[in-house]
C-alpha cells in the first residue's frame, strides 16, 4: 500500500510541479501540499486523471493556527471508488486569502465549502451561495476559531413576557472551566498559587 | 422565485396566450422542522410547481452542539461519549471510528477477541439502523405495522447494548485499544438465540413490504441516483449500492477484522428509493450472518483473552489496582489527565449503516485533540436533496428523505 501511495506523489508531482509544494507519506496516507491558486488545476487533473481518478470529494475542512502567518490550513480529502486509494490535500491560507472553490469540478463541495465560510470564516470565490449552514440565522463569529470561546457570546431563551426568543449576552454562573490536568512536573508554564512568593525571597 | 408570474414555453417556440387572467406563479412551502417525515428537525424550503418541485433549499443546524468545538477543550477519552451523540441510532459504529483514528496515530495492536466484539456490535448497529430506517421509510410512506415490528427487534437489541455496557443507547463501551468489558457468555448465547430468530421478522417485513402495492408505487423509480450522481455528490454507503456500484469499506479498505468473514455485498439495480430499500434489507441478513461468525470466533480457543491492549491507553485491572501502586497511578493520571496521542494527522473512516463515517483528527502531541472533524455521511446526502428531488411530487420528497437515511445528530454534529 505504501509503495503504491510513494509511486502516485511522485506521479503527481512530476505531472503538477507547479502545483506541488511538497508531498509525504505519513501514517499509512498520502499528504500533499499545494498552493493556494492551483488548487482548482489539480483538483481537476486529480480527478481526470486515469491513474489518480480522485473522483470522490469526501471532506473538506481547516485547521486553524493563530500563530502562523497564514493561519489556516484547508484540508480536502479525495477518495477513489476506482482506483481504492485516498489523498489529502493540504492549501495554506491567510486570513484575507479567497480560496477557489470546488464547486464547478465537484459539486459536492459546496455544503463543505458553506460550513468552512460557517465555521472559521474563509471565504470561497466563486462559490455559488456562500451563507451559513450550520449556526443559526443572523449568528456572528466563526466558531471553530481558536479565539471564538467554547461558550460563545450570545445565549438564547424564551422571554414569557415579550412572547418571543430573545438574545442577551452570555451570564454565566461560573466561569467556563478550562482544566489543565498536565503534571506540574513535566514543563508547567504557569505559576502555582504561592511559588511566587518564593521567588521573592 | 415566488411573486413571478411564470409564463410557459413550448417546444414548438410557442407560448400561453395571455389573457390577463392567469395568475400563475410558483408556490413556496416550509417543510419541517416539525414534519414527522423530516426525520428528526429538518427545514426544507421547498418552491413548488403544482405538486411538482422546483428547488429544495435544506436549512440544516436546528440541532448544531458544536461537538467539534467542545471536542477541542476535552481530553480523547472524555470525547468518546460525543460520538454516540452523533449518528443516535446506531451509537457504536461512530466510536469505532474515533477509537480507530487515536488507535492508528498512536500505533496501538487491538486484541483479537476486543476487535471481534467490536465487528459483533459494529452490525447489531447496522441491523437497528437499517430496521429503523426501513421502518419509518414504510410509515412515511403510508405502513403503520412494520415500525411496529421493528421497534420490538430494536428493543431486544438495546438489551444486547445494555447488557454489554450498562447504556441502551449512548453506550461509550468502545474505547481506544479495546472494547470497555467484557461480554459474559450468557449474553453470547442470547445474541445467537436472537440471531437465529431475527430472519423469520425479517421475512415478515419483506412479506409486508416488498410486493405491496402501494409501497411499490411509491418507491420505484422515485429518487433515482446514477453513478454520475454518486461521484458528483460524494455518496457513500446505501446511496452508492442501490445502483449498482459494489463499494464498501469494510471490503475494500477493511479495518478491525472484516477481511477474515465472510459476507455479500448486495447492490441495487436501478437506484431509486426501491433498489436502496431491497439493498437494507439484505445487509441486514448479511449482518445476521456476519454476527454468526464472530460469535463462532469469539468462541473458539483463540477468541478467548483480554479485551483491552495494556498499556498507557488503557485502564489496569481493577485487581492489579487495589494491589500495585503504580497501577493506582496510573488509573488516576488516565481518569484525569488522560492520554497523550503523538503529534500528526489522521484520516480514519468505517462503514458506518448510513456511509462512509470518517474522522479527522489533528493532534498535537497534548492530551487534547488540537482538532477533529467528523465527516458525516449525511451531510452530503442531503446536500444532494435539491438535485434529487427536482421533478418529483412533494410526495415523494418524504420518501426520498426517508431512503437517503438521514439522521440530524451527525449532520448538524
Amino acid at each position: 500500500m505504501s509503495e503504491q501511495l510513494q509511486e502516485l506523489g511522485a506521479y503527481i508531482e512530476a505531472k503538477r510541479p507547479d502545483c506541488v509544494l511538497s508531498w509525504e507519506i505519513a501514517h499509512g496516507e498520502l499528504n500533499v501540499d499545494v498552493t493556494l491558486t492551483n488548487i482548482t488545476g489539480l483538483v481537476e487533473f486529480l480527478k481526470g486523471d486515469a491513474t489518480c481518478r480522485f473522483s470522490t470529494l469526501i471532506d473538506i475542512t481547516a485547521v486553524d493556527y493563530p500563530g502562523r502567518a497564514k493561519r489556516f490550513d484547508v484540508v480536502y480529502h479525495f477518495l477513489s471508488m476506482y482506483q481504492n486509494h485516498r489523498i489529502r490535500l493540504r492549501v495554506a491560507a491567510r486570513e484575507k486569502d479567497m480560496v477557489p472553490s470546488l464547486v464547478d469540478v465537484h459539486p459536492s463541495a459546496n455544503w463543505f465549502e458553506r460550513e468552512i465560510f460557517d465555521m472559521f470564516g474563509i471565504l470561497f470565490s466563486g462559490h455559488p451561495d456562500l451563507r451559513r449552514i450550520l449556526t443559526d440565522y443572523g449568528f456572528r463569529g466563526h466558531p471553530l476559531r481558536k479565539d471564538f470561546p467554547t461558550t460563545g457570546y450570545t445565549e438564547v431563551r424564551y422571554d414569557e413576557a415579550q412572547k418571543r426568543v430573545v438574545y442577551e449576552p452570555v451570564k454565566l454562573v461560573q466561569e467556563y472551566r478550562q482544566f489543565d490536568f498536565m503534571s506540574p512536573w513535566e514543563g508547567a508554564e504557569y505559576i502555582l498559587p504561592g511559588d511566587d512568593k518564593a521567588e521573592a525571597k | 422565485m415566488d411573486g413571478d408570474i411564470r409564463v410557459n414555453t413550448y417546444d414548438d417556440g410557442s407560448t400561453d396566450a395571455v389573457t390577463g387572467e392567469q395568475k400563475i406563479r410558483n408556490f413556496n412551502i416550509n417543510f419541517g422542522p416539525q414534519h414527522p417525515a423530516a426525520h428528526g428537525v429538518l427545514r426544507l424550503v421547498l418552491e413548488l410547481d403544482g405538486e411538482i418541485v422546483e428547488r429544495c433549499d435544506p436549512h440544516i443546524g436546528l440541532l448544531h452542539r458544536g461537538t467539534e468545538k467542545l471536542m477541542e477543550s476535552r481530553t480523547y477519552l472524555q470525547n468518546l461519549p460525543y460520538f454516540d451523540r452523533l449518528d443516535y441510532v446506531a451509537p457504536m459504529n461512530q466510536e469505532h471510528a474515533w477509537c480507530l483514528a487515536i488507535e492508528k496515530l498512536t500505533g496501538t495492536e487491538v486484541p483479537r477477541r476486543a476487535s471481534l466484539i467490536r465487528v459483533l456490535y459494529s452490525e447489531i448497529g447496522r441491523v437497528l439502523n437499517h430496521l429503523l430506517n426501513v421502518t419509518t421509510q414504510a410509515l412515511d410512506v403510508g405502513a403503520l405495522t412494520p415500525p411496529l415490528w421493528g421497534f420490538e427487534e430494536r428493543e431486544k437489541l438495546m438489551v444486547f447494548y445494555e447488557r454489554a455496557c450498562g447504556a441502551r443507547l449512548h453506550a461509550a463501551y468502545f474505547r481506544p485499544g479495546g472494547v470497555h468489558q467484557d461480554l459474559p457468555e450468557d449474553l453470547i448465547d442470547d445474541i445467537e438465540t436472537w440471531a437465529n430468530e431475527f430472519p423469520n421478522l425479517l421475512a415478515d417485513i419483506d412479506g409486508l413490504l416488498t410486493e405491496n402495492r402501494i409501497f411499490k408505487q411509491r418507491n420505484v423509480d422515485i429518487g433515482v441516483v446514477s453513478e454520475q450522481d454518486i461521484l458528483d455528490y460524494a455518496f457513500s454507503g446505501v446511496m452508492v449500492r442501490g445502483s449498482g456500484m459494489a463499494w464498501d469499506l469494510r471490503r475494500s479498505q477493511p479495518y478491525e477484522c472484516y477481511d477474515e468473514f465472510d459476507f455479500q455485498i448486495p447492490v441495487g439495480k436501478n437506484g431509486d428509493c426501491f433498489d436502496r430499500y431491497l439493498c437494507r434489507m439484505e445487509e441486514m441478513r448479511q449482518s445476521v450472518s456476519i454476527i454468526h461468525q464472530a460469535i463462532a470466533k469469539l468462541r473458539a480457543p483463540e477468541g478467548k483473552g483480554d479485551i483491552l491492549a495494556r498499556g498507557k491507553l488503557t485502564p489496569p485491572t481493577r485487581s492489579a489496582m487495589k494491589t500495585n501502586m503504580e497501577s493506582l497511578i496510573h488509573h488516576f493520571k488516565l481518569y484525569t489527565e488522560g492520554f497523550h496521542v503523538p503529534a500528526g494527522e489522521v484520516y480514519c473512516a468505517v462503514e458506518a449503516p448510513k456511509g462512509e463515517f470518517g474522522v479527522f483528527l489533528v493532534a498535537d502531541g497534548s492530551n487534547k485533540p488540537y482538532r477533529a472533524k467528523i465527516r458525516a455521511p449525511g451531510y452530503p446526502h442531503l446536500q444532494a436533496m435539491d438535485h434529487i428531488s427536482k421533478g418529483h411530487q412533494l410526495a415523494d420528497v418524504a420518501a426520498i428523505i426517508g431512503t437517503m437515511d438521514v439522521v440530524f445528530g451527525e449532520i448538524d454534529r
